[in-house]
């Protein structure tokens, strides 16, 4: 996977759209960035005209905005609002409905999807998120299959990363910038005196032998050397860091008051977990018709910031905000560790970009870490 | 409909309101016809003329109590329900009348009234629960369609209803919704806000009004600090909880802490 460099081609504009139209005329949807309401999301796309061309962004705590890069960069912005996670693991989905025939009754579950989507500029921190979703739910002994389906035939084309976003810290969670598994192809742009060309590198056969069906020429060492700078440089201008050690550092600060604290400013108004790429929680709804003829069951997303979520008999077991705003962090950074055997984050940052009251999960833990070392709470 | 079965009597009762969330009953339309099958519609002066007769299996009622009358009508109403089911922001909170709650309603009324004693209103508007048990409180100003034919299908079934009471920021996310807030730097409730509409505003680029009053857990002075750094002045931050739902709590408290 991301075999040498020694495989690496170049590509232009031109390439790149022969490469989305190849994977069109293979089956595949499109989904890509795309500018929409003032954002960067993910959408379907029909090609290179889609991309949000020349756009740059702006990212800080509860702060995004999209901003004119001056040049015509295809990929010039940091990760949007949303995540790949909208496409493998719906928002909401319809699981069975039943039907009353006279005494009977009929079960009908539904069908999973059959569409096959390849997602164009997914980031290094994206798939890591993917990977971290792939152990959760088809990685253990129940398996999902609705995510399964949606996730086995994904051709993935991913971006390494030309700029960091305000609120990136890929590089001390060591998920990024740079894609280094998970893809069948990885771009890299290069942009800047005149020229306007990605180079490619071969994550799988699959992903070779559709660059080999494209118009590309083999990359000089200087190119990929100037590939190799462009990630240099974006993990060099990280907007944000996590402190090393989180894990064990939130593992033995479970009472610091620095939780009190956060609890004053969160609105418990699952946003972070919503935007989270890793974050999978879900609850089921039961409905049934006027006529109590039809009843379904769907899932949709939740969060462990409502008070439905922990409600057992006698109520909900986390009802303060401290205790649901430390539940999710230190599942996040810690405890994840301990249930799957990696850490919940990837560094991307949306946590604290969308948040509405800016909370920002490094500077929480940067809290935390500082008071220990003033040998105050701990 | 069948002559064996007898359906379940439904009555919806109007107090200080503007029919609007009664009203959203006869918008049911495609399922209106499902409602009448499965219920009697024994009571609904909107709809059609009948005398109060006996008691109710399920009675809606809409507005808010404003008057002296209308706080010993409730009480009728309560003896005459099984299942009394409160609708709308004025039943469930007080709604907009309930302004009157910060001011004085005898001082106003001389100046708006040729003959103020001929008024004869309480001094606050108050919800429903305020006076009597309420089963069940559908939220909204107006309510929802959806959530109404919800409410009706599960009090029919005998199950709870499907009316989550987290964020409408979390309803944004589902659609896919790009946060006005954050991205756009618009003033917005929805995260003190229920859910319930749909998430219809920011889903038209506007922030949320919070037309379903306070989510479950809302932090207001958290968000009225944000809301100031967008530029919202203390005025605007007294007037942004003073709506539908200025009586309810937390909602009313926030408003009370600006504008001085």
């Amino acid at each position: 996977m991301g075999e040498g460099a020694s495989a690496a081609a170049i590509i232009d504009e031109t390439g790149l759209q022969a490469l989305l139209d190849a994977l069109r005329a293979r089956g595949f949807s499109l989904l890509g960035p795309t500018l929409r309401d003032g954002a960067i999301v993910y959408d379907e796309i029909d090609g290179v005209a889609d991309l949000p061309r020349g756009c740059g962004d702006e990212q800080d705590g509860g702060h995004y905005r999209v901003t004119p890069r001056g040049d015509d960069a295809l990929f010039g912005y940091a990760v949007g609002p949303q995540s790949w996670k909208r496409f493998l693991h719906p928002p909401v989905l319809r699981l069975w409905r039943a039907r009353r025939e006279g005494d009977d009754m009929r079960v009908e579950t539904d069908p999973e999807t059959s569409e096959k989507y390849a997602f164009i500029g997914a980031r290094s921190c994206e798939l890591h998120a993917i990977a971290i979703q792939d152990r959760v739910l088809i990685g253990g002994e129940h398996v999902d299959p609705h995510y399964r389906a949606r996730r086995e035939g994904v051709f993935v084309v991913a971006l390494n990363c030309g700029v960091a976003g305000g609120a990136c810290f890929c590089a001390s969670m060591n998920t990024g910038p740079k894609a280094t598994f998970g893809y069948d192809l990885a771009l890299t742009e290069l942009i800047g005196d005149g020229r306007h060309e990605f180079l490619v590198e071969i994550g799988t056969e699959a992903g070779g032998g559709l660059l080999g069906a494209l118009p590309h020429r083999g990359a000089s060492a200087s190119e990929i050397a100037a590939a190799q700078a462009v990630v240099e440089h974006t993990a060099a201008t990280m907007g944000r860091e996590m402190q090393p050690d989180v894990a064990a550092l939130l593992a033995r600060n479970l009472e610091h008051p620095r939780w009190d604290e956060v609890a004053t400013r969160c609105l418990a108004c699952t946003n972070c977990t919503m935007v989270c790429p890793t974050c999978f929680c879900t609850s089921v709804e039961d409905t049934s018709d006027l006529e109590g003829r039809e009843s379904a069951r769907a899932r949709r997303w939740d969060s462990c910031f409502t008070l439905d979520f922990s409600y057992i008999h006698g109520g909900s077991v986390r009802s303060s905000a401290k205790s649901r705003y430390r539940q999710w962090m230190t599942h996040k950074l810690s405890t994840w560790h301990d249930q799957f055997g990696t850490t919940g984050c990837v560094g991307c940052g949306r946590c604290i970009v969308w948040c509405p009251v800016a909370i920002d999960i490094t500077e929480e833990a940067r809290a935390i870490a500082e008071s220990e070392a003033k040998g105050g709470e701990r | 409909m069948s002559a064996q079965t007898p359906r379940p009597r439904l009555a919806v009762w109007k107090f200080a309101s503007c029919d609007g969330c009664q009203l959203t009953l006869l918008d049911c339309e495609d399922e209106l016809l499902g409602i009448a099958q499965e219920l009697d519609i024994a009571y609904f002066l909107e709809a059609t003329r009948a005398p109060i007769r006996g008691t109710y299996d399920l009675s809606l009622v809409e507005g808010s109590i404003t008057t002296p009358h209308d706080a010993e009508r409730i009480q009728d109403v309560r003896r005459r329900s099984r299942s009394l089911v409160t609708i709308g922001a004025c039943a469930t909170s007080g709604g907009v009348q309930a302004l009157r709650n910060f001011a004085d309603v005898k001082e106003y009324a001389s100046i708006v009234y040729a003959r103020p004693d001929y008024i004869h209103t309480l001094a606050t508007s108050t919800p429903i629960a305020d006076h009597v048990k309420v089963d069940f409180e559908l939220r909204g100003c107006p309510i929802d369609k959806g959530r109404l034919i919800e409410v009706i299908s599960a009090f029919l079934i005998g199950r709870k209803p499907v009316t989550p009471a987290h964020s409408v920021c979390l309803q944004c996310k589902l659609k896919g919704n790009v946060c006005v807030m954050v991205a756009h730097g618009t003033p917005c409730l929805g995260p003190v806000t229920h859910d319930g509409c749909g998430a219809l505003c920011p889903s038209y680029d506007r922030g949320c009004y919070g037309c379903f009053g306070p989510m479950e857990t809302p932090n207001a002075p958290s968000l009225s600090g944000w809301l100031a750094r967008l530029g919202m002045d203390e005025r605007d931050l007294q007037r942004v909880y003073r709506t539908f739902n200025a009586n309810a709590e937390p909602f009313r408290t926030e408003s009370q802490r600006h504008g001085k």
